[in-house]
């Protein structure tokens, strides 16, 4: 019984001292850099959203087509040439 | 494929500093920076002041992308180029390669101790999710994920400041410039986006690009 009793309290004192060592373990902090590699989050495209998602969002596109985006916007930078309005 | 680019006419340009208000209105630009502004030279001088505005001309090979030490730059599919102001340390090393004097960065505590970088975003935002409060706080307003144009040369009260697809507002530029029939040079193109290969596109010698 006493065998017993003492192969537990070993175990434990075992299980306690690993336990113990666990929280002195150091978990990386630093980012690993690759050097000329854009190491930042991802972004997404702006033609990924829809045309409704803001508030006074004018134009319109197919959500997800990046042509119809650009045609949006190609047609809303023709505003910035007044020639096409006066004459 | 859209490139997204800034020209600016200093023919037209009347230094009313719209533009540069209407940047720190829609992005909500902390004092003491200022992510563009207008410079003038010749100040005064009849016939020779010209005044033309200034921001990140988000270049085609950008120098801050290549100096950065921590690779916190990149450019989207549309060549806008942006940056992580999570990674950003704030070292100044894009602000000294900067051929604009775009990179701005606040005072971010005493002893002049520096922020992390902050420049135009061509109304972009950034890696956040997309019209979203992280992306408005870090990055200013994403106006493009909205179908629209920087705020800046939209504001424009002259339309000197054109933003937009490259190709479209050389169209515009050519127009007036054929209209006018002067003031052909495009101020910063040549340093941003680099000189066309062919040689007999270059301009006349003697002429400024």
């Amino acid at each position: 019984m006493r065998r017993v009793l003492r192969a537990a309290a070993a175990l434990a004192a075992v299980s306690l001292a690993a336990a113990g060592l666990a929280g002195c373990g150091e978990r990386e902090q630093v980012v690993v850099y690759k050097q000329g590699k854009y190491q930042g989050k991802p972004d997404t495209k702006p033609w990924s959203n829809a045309p409704g998602a803001a508030l006074y969002t004018p134009e319109k596109w197919t959500q997800g087509d990046e042509k119809s985006w650009e045609n949006s916007l190609k047609a809303r930078n023709m505003t910035q040439n007044e020639y096409t309005r006066a004459e | 494929m859209a490139r997204m680019k800034f020209l600016c006419d200093a023919e037209r340009c009347i230094e009313c500093n719209g533009c540069v208000t209407a940047c720190k209105q829609e992005n909500e630009v902390p004092w003491g920076v200022n992510r563009r502004r207008v410079v003038t030279i010749n100040d005064g001088v009849i016939g020779a002041e010209k005044s033309i505005s200034v921001a990140c001309m988000h270049c085609s090979d950008a120098p801050c992308m290549a100096v950065c030490p921590v690779d916190c730059f990149y450019r989207t599919d549309e060549g806008v180029v942006l940056h992580d102001k999570d990674l950003c340390i704030g070292c100044g090393y894009c602000f000294y390669a900067c051929p604009f004097g775009a990179p701005q960065f606040p005072q971010a505590g005493a002893f002049g101790l520096r922020g992390k970088m902050d420049k135009c975003t061509f109304c972009a935002g950034g890696p956040e999710k997309d019209l979203s409060r992280e992306e408005f706080v870090k990055y200013g307003s994403n106006r493009l994920a909205q179908g629209k144009l920087p705020a800046c040369a939209e504001m424009c009260s002259t339309k000197a400041l054109l933003g937009g697809d490259g190709d479209v507002i050389a169209d515009i530029y050519r127009q007036r410039v054929l209209k006018r029939g002067k003031g052909s040079e495009v101020w910063g193109w040549g340093t941003a986006y680099g000189r066309p290969d062919n040689p007999q596109a270059r301009p006349a010698p003697g002429t400024k690009s």
